[in-house]
C-alpha cells in the first residue's frame, strides 16, 4: 500500500502544477519504559502512520502531510501541498532549484541482532527494576531512575526523479541516573551517559551489553561522594574530557555550526546562525593539526544515530570531511544549498522526525576520527589537568561560538596520576580558540559512537538523534569554574 | 528610522467574532461528535478493568520566512488516539493514529497487554467519575479561518518592510487549532477546543539584531506589522555594539526575557519533585526566598491563558497561590502525588503512567504598575535584554541557570538607552534573582522559544551576573 499511497501523492501533485514532487509514507512504532523507586513510571507503545509531501509549484516550496490515507485523503493533501507552494511563490526572492541526483532504487534495513519490540516488556522492566534496587542500596541516594526506549521507522521514498527507497531502522536506548539530595546539593550520575543514556540503531542487544544493574552501584556511590568532593577550582587549566562529554561538545560547537540552513540564515528565527561564514571553507584553521572531523551516515562508519543508506530527499549516505588535519573544509548540504558552496552534489544530510515534519539539514554522525594514545599514556603525560566527565548542562550562543559546559563529576588529575573526585566542573571558551588547544585524542580502542537522541530544530520544532563518534582528548589553557563563580 | 504602518494582516483577514468552536471546524476532519464516537468504541471494546481514552485532532500550518523570502511552508493533519488501560491495580498506556477498527482493537490489546505484564502499583488510583468544568474560551473563528495566502501576504509585506529598511527578516507565521477529547469507562467525559496563532520575527543587520513575538488564540490580536517594527527598531538601536566588561549589572528584562528564565523554575512547584528531593523547594516551603513584590499563581482561567480546564486524568483545574508575596505557599499535586504527600489534588496531573506527577503549566505573575521606559529612566548604569537563549540548569538547588542575551541587548545609562552591546552569557540564580526585583511592569502574556506561554511582567533586576561576553 504503501507505493500506492506515495504513487497518488506524486500523480496529484504534477496534475496540479508541481515541477517537483517527493512523498515519504512513514510507519512509526515505538515504545517508552521508565522506573523511579523500584516502580513503574512511564509504560507506553505507540504507532503513527501518515504521509508527508513536499513539492515545488511556481518556483517555491510546499509540504503538507496527513494521516488520511485513502486516495481522496491523499490527493487532497497532495493538492494543498501544491497551493501552500503557490502561496509561497509569494514572497520567494528566486526560483528553487535543487542539485542533481540520479534516482534509486533500493530496499535497505539497519543490521540488528534482537528485535526488542519481541522481547517481553516485563523483562525489560525486570532489568531497570533490578539497577534501581542496586542504586537504592546506596545510602544517601534519594531517587533512583532508568529508562529505555525503542524506535521502529519503516519508511518508503518516492519522488517524481523516478527513486523509490524503502528503508527500515531500529533504534534502542537505555539508561540509568542516580540522584542525590543533602544539606543544599542536588548531585547526580548517570550511566553510561546523561539524557537517556546510550542510543544507536541497534536492538536489544545494546541493552544488553550496558549491563544496567552491574554498574548501578558504582553509579550511584558517585553520586553521594560528590557531596563531599572539592569543588571545581576557578582559573586556566588543562582538561581531559571523557568521549560522551567529547561527542557533546562536536555535536554543538561542530555539528551546528557546519549546518550550511544555518549558515544561510534559514534558521535565524529560532537555532540562530552560524560563525562559519562560507569566505571560512578550506580557509579557517578550526583546531589543531591533530583534529580530524568528518560527517559520516553510512553503515560502515557505525550504528549512530546518525547512520542511514539515504536521506529523505532520496540521496545515498556519504561521508564528508569537515574538519581535515585542523582545516575547515566541508559543510552538511541537500540538494537546495550544494550550490551556494560550489558543490554540484548534495551531501545527503535532510533528515525528518516523523512523516508530518519537512525533511532539513540535519546532523549525521559527527565524528571525531581516532588519535594514538593510549589513555592510560595520556593521564600519565599529563601533569596538572581535571579530567570531566558526562555532560550535566550545555549552553552555546546563535552563532555557536561562546559555549559552557558542565559536566556530573571530575577527577583531579596530579602528576601523570588520577587524584581526588571534583565536584560540579565546569569549562567555557571560544569554539575555534578551543578546537585549537587539542593536544591529545584517545586511539580507536577508546573511541565510541555515541548517540544524541534529542537534538531540537526547525519550527515546527523536530527532534532527531544524532551520532557522534569520539574518544577521550585533552585540552589546554582552558577556562575552568566559571558556572559558579561568583 | 522612522516607518509608516501600514494596515496589518491580521485586519485583512475576515473579521469573526470570537465563539466557541462549532460541531465541525472549518477545515477539521472529524466533527466532535465523530470523535466522540471513536471513544465511545474504544470504551465499549476494551475488556481491561477500567479504560481512559484520550483523542487529540489538530490541523496546523506554518509558513516560514528568512532571507526576506518564504523559504518553508507547512502544513500537517494528524490525529493521536491514545488508550489507557487499567488491570489488576496496573496501568499502561497505547496510542495510534488509525481509526479503523482492527487498529481501534489492536491499541487496546496492547495497552492491557503492556498494563499486564508489570508489578502491581500500590499508588494507582481509581479512575475518576464524571466532573464539572469550568468554561474557558479558547477557540476563534478568525484563526481557522486564517489562508496560506494570509499567512503568505502578511510575510510578504513584512519582507518588504526589511527590504526597505535595508534589513533581513527571519520568522515564521503560523495558524491552527486541536480537538480535544477526553473519556473514560466510568463515564467520566470532557472536551475542549482552541487555536492558536503565532507570529515571530527576527530583524538582522550586519552587527546586530533585533526580535519580537506574540501568540494569542485570536490570529486579530496578532499584528506582523507592529512586531516588525518592534524588531526593527532593535536591529538598527543595537548597531556598532560595544563590548561590555563581564560582571554584576542592574538587569531590566522584557517579558519574554522574564518568561525564559521561569521556564527553568516551574516543575520545582511540582509535588513529585520536591518528594523526588529535586526540587529547589525541598526545605524552602513557607521560608521568604523572594522579594515582596513576587507573587505566583497557576492559573488557567486567567484572561491571557490558554488551556484546557483539566488535567491528564480529567480532573478539573484549580487555581492555586504558588508564591505569595515572596513566599513559596502552595505546590501543585496530581491524584496520586497528593495522597503521597498527604494534600489535596489540584488537577495539575500529567496524562498517565508517569514519573513526574504534575506540574503548573499556565503560570500567571501579579506583576506591578511600573512601564519599561520608567525603569530605563530610573536606572543610571544597566542591561536591557530582549530575550534569553540557550538557558541550562548549572546547579537545580540553588537554581543557578546558564544562557546567552540575544537579538536586542543595550546598555542603560543615566536612564536613557545608550546603546547596543555584544551578547553576554549570564551564570544567574532564580532565587537570587526574584528576591533583587526593584520594579515590575504589568503582566502581560509573553512568548519565547525557551518555556511555554506565560503571562508575566518586564522586571528590573539588581545584581544580575553577567559573567562571560561573546563576540557579537
Amino acid at each position: 500500500m504503501m507505493q500506492d499511497w506515495a504513487s497518488w501523492a506524486i500523480e496529484t501533485a504534477k496534475l496540479r502544477g508541481a515541477t517537483y514532487s517527493d512523498a515519504r509514507v512513514m510507519d512509526i512504532r515505538q515504545r517508552e519504559v521508565g522506573t523511579k523507586n523500584g516502580e513503574v513510571g512511564t509504560l507506553v507503545e505507540s504507532e503513527t502512520l501518515g504521509i508527508g509531501i513536499r513539492v515545488i509549484a511556481g518556483g517555491a516550496w510546499g509540504f503538507a502531510s496527513t494521516d488520511r490515507l485513502t486516495r481522496e485523503g491523499i490527493q487532497a493533501c497532495a493538492a494543498e501541498a501544491v497551493a501552500i507552494a503557490k502561496s509561497s511563490a509569494l514572497a520567494k526572492r528566486a526560483d528553487v532549484a535543487l542539485a542533481p541526483e540520479k534516482p534509486h532504487v533500493d530496499t535497505w534495513q539497519n543490521p540488528f541482532l534482537k528485535d526488542p519490540f519481541r522481547i517481553p516488556v516485563e523483562r525489560q522492566i525486570a532489568v531497570l527494576l533490578a539497577a534501581d534496587k542496586e542504586m537504592l542500596r546506596v545510602k544517601g541516594v534519594t531517587l533512583a531512575e532508568g529508562s529505555m526506549s525503542f524506535k521502529r521507522i519503516d519508511q518508503l521514498f518516492v519522488s517524481s526523479i523516478g527513486s523509490v527507497i524503502h528503508q527500515v531502522k531500529m533504534h534502542s536506548g537505555a539508561g540509568i541516573v542516580a540522584t542525590s539530595f543533602a544539606g543544599t546539593e542536588i548531585q547526580k550520575r548517570s550511566y553510561p551517559n546523561s539524557f537517556g543514556g546510550q542510543h544507536a540503531l541497534q536492538g536489544y542487544e545494546l541493552v544488553e551489553a550496558l549491563d544496567l544493574a552491574g554498574n548501578a552501584q558504582r553509579t550511584a556511590e558517585d553520586s553521594v561522594a560528590l557531596h563531599s568532593a572539592a569543588q571545581c577550582p576557578e582559573g586556566s587549566k588543562t582538561i581531559i574530557l571523557g568521549g560522551s562529554q567529547l561527542g557533546l561538545q562536536i555535536h554543538e560547537s561542530i555539528g551546528h555550526p557546519v549546518e550550511l540552513d544555518r549558515v544561510l540564515g534559514q534558521e535565524a528565527n529560532f537555532a540562530g546562525m552560524s560563525f562559519l561564514t562560507i569566505e571560512k571553507l578550506r580557509k579557517l584553521k578550526y583546531g589543531s593539526d591533530i583534529v580530524n572531523v568528518v560527517a559520516d551516515a553510512r553503515l560502515e562508519h557505525g550504528p549512530g544515530l546518525g547512520t542511514f543508506a539515504y536521506d529523505d530527499e532520496g540521496v545515498p549516505a556519504q561521508c564528508t570531511p569537515i574538519i581535515t588535519d585542523g582545516l575547515f573544509t566541508g559543510y552538511l548540504s541537500n540538494r537546495e544549498l550544494a550550490s551556494a558552496i560550489g558543490e554540484t552534489r548534495s551531501g545527503g544530510t535532510m533528515r525528518s522526525e516523523s512523516w508530518n515534519r519537512l525533511p532539513m539539514i540535519r546532523m549525521t554522525n559527527i565524528s571525531i576520527n581516532p588519535g594514538t594514545w593510549s589513555y592510560d599514556d595520556l593521564i600519565a603525560d599529563s601533569d596538572d589537568a581535571i579530567l570531566m566527565e558526562t555532560n550535566r548542562s550545555w549552553s552555546i550562543d546563535d552563532r555557536r561560538y561562546h559555549f559552557q559546559f558542565s559536566t556530573e563529576i571530575g577527577w583531579e588529575v596530579k602528576g601523570g596520576k588520577l587524584s581526588r573526585m571534583i565536584k560540579n566542573p565546569s569549562y567555557s571558551g571560544i569554539t575555534t580558540e578551543f578546537w585549537n588547544s587539542c593536544d591529545a585524542i584517545c586511539s580507536r580502542d577508546h573511541w565510541t559512537l555515541w548517540g544524541t537522541p534529542n537534538c531540537g530544530k526547525g519550527q515546527p520544532m523536530q527532534t532527531m538523534g544524532t551520532g557522534h563518534g569520539a574518544s577521550p582528548a585533552r585540552f589546554r589553557n582552558i577556562k575552568v569554574g566559571v558556572a559558579f563563580a561568583k | 528610522m522612522k516607518r509608516t504602518r501600514k494596515k496589518s494582516a491580521s485586519k485583512r483577514l475576515r473579521s469573526t467574532p470570537a465563539t466557541q468552536s462549532s460541531n465541525h471546524p472549518n477545515g477539521a476532519r472529524f466533527t466532535s461528535s465523530e470523535l466522540e464516537h471513536i471513544a465511545d468504541r474504544i470504551i465499549r471494546w476494551s475488556d481491561a478493568d477500567e479504560t481512559e481514552v484520550e483523542i487529540d485532532a489538530t490541523v496546523d500550518a506554518l509558513t516560514r520566512f528568512a532571507n526576506n523570502a518564504i523559504h518553508q511552508n507547512v502544513a500537517e493533519h494528524t490525529l493521536g488516539i491514545s488508550v489507557r488501560a487499567v488491570v489488576d491495580g496496573r496501568t499502561a498506556r497505547a496510542a495510534t493514529n488509525k481509526t479503523d477498527e482492527e487498529s481501534l482493537r489492536r491499541v487496546i490489546a496492547a495497552a492491557v497487554s503492556l498494563a499486564r505484564n508489570q508489578p502491581e502499583n500500590p499508588d494507582l488510583l481509581p479512575i475518576l467519575g464524571p466532573q464539572k468544568y469550568q468554561k474557558v474560551w479558547n477557540f476563534y473563528r478568525s484563526t481557522v479561518a486564517a489562508t496560506p495566502q494570509d499567512r503568505a501576504r502578511a510575510v510578504a509585506r513584512v519582507c518588504k518592510m526589511a527590504e526597505h529598511a535595508d534589513q533581513t527578516a527571519a520568522g515564521i507565521f503560523t495558524t491552527g487549532f486541536v480537538q480535544s477529547v477526553l473519556a473514560n469507562s466510568k463515564g467520566l467525559f470532557a472536551r475542549h477546543d482552541h487555536t492558536r496563532a503565532e507570529f515571530s520575527v527576527t530583524i538582522l543587520e550586519d552587527d546586530s539584531s533585533g526580535w519580537a513575538k506574540a501568540n494569542s488564540a485570536d490570529i486579530l490580536n496578532i499584528d506582523p506589522d507592529a512586531l516588525f517594527e518592534s524588531a526593527s527598531e532593535k536591529a538598527a538601536g543595537s548597531r556598532k555594539p560595544q563590548e561590555l566588561a563581564p560582571g554584576r549589572y542592574t538587569a531590566i528584562l522584557e517579558p519574554p526575557a522574564v518568561l525564559d528564565l521561569m521556564g527553568s523554575i516551574f516543575y520545582d512547584f511540582a509535588g513529585t519533585g520536591v518528594l523526588d528531593k529535586r526540587s529547589c523547594l525541598n526545605d524552602r516551603m513557607g521560608k521568604k526566598i523572594f522579594g515582596d513584590n513576587i507573587t505566583l499563581w497557576d492559573d488557567v482561567y486567567h484572561p491571557l491563558q490558554i488551556g484546557a480546564p483539566w488535567d491528564g486524568e480529567g480532573l478539573p483545574r484549580q487555581k492555586v497561590l504558588l508564591v505569595d508575596r515572596g513566599i513559596p505557599k502552595n505546590l501543585v499535586y496530581s491524584r496520586a502525588t497528593a495522597k503521597k504527600m498527604k494534600a489535596k489534588p489540584t488537577g495539575h496531573g500529567f496524562t498517565l503512567p508517569n514519573e513526574f506527577g504534575e506540574a503548573p503549566m499556565n503560570l500567571v505573575f501579579s506583576g506591578g504598575d511600573k512601564s519599561l521606559d520608567d525603569m530605563i529612566r530610573a536606572t543610571e548604569r544597566g542591561i536591557l535584554v530582549t530575550r534569553l537563549w540557550y538557558i541550562r540548569e548549572v546547579d537545580p538547588y540553588e537554581k543557578v541557570l546558564t544562557g546567552m542575551t540575544r537579538d536586542g541587548t543595550f546598555l542603560v545609562e543615566n536612564g536613557r538607552v545608550a546603546g547596543g552591546i555584544r551578547n553576554f552569557r549570564f551564570n544567574q540564580s532564580v532565587i537570587e534573582a526574584l528576591a533583587n526585583v526593584e520594579m515590575l511592569g504589568p503582566a502581560v502574556r509573553a512568548t519565547g522559544e525557551e518555556s511555554f506561554e506565560m503571562v508575566v511582567p518586564a522586571m528590573k533586576i539588581n545584581n544580575f551576573h553577567f559573567s562571560e561576553v561573546t563576540k557579537f
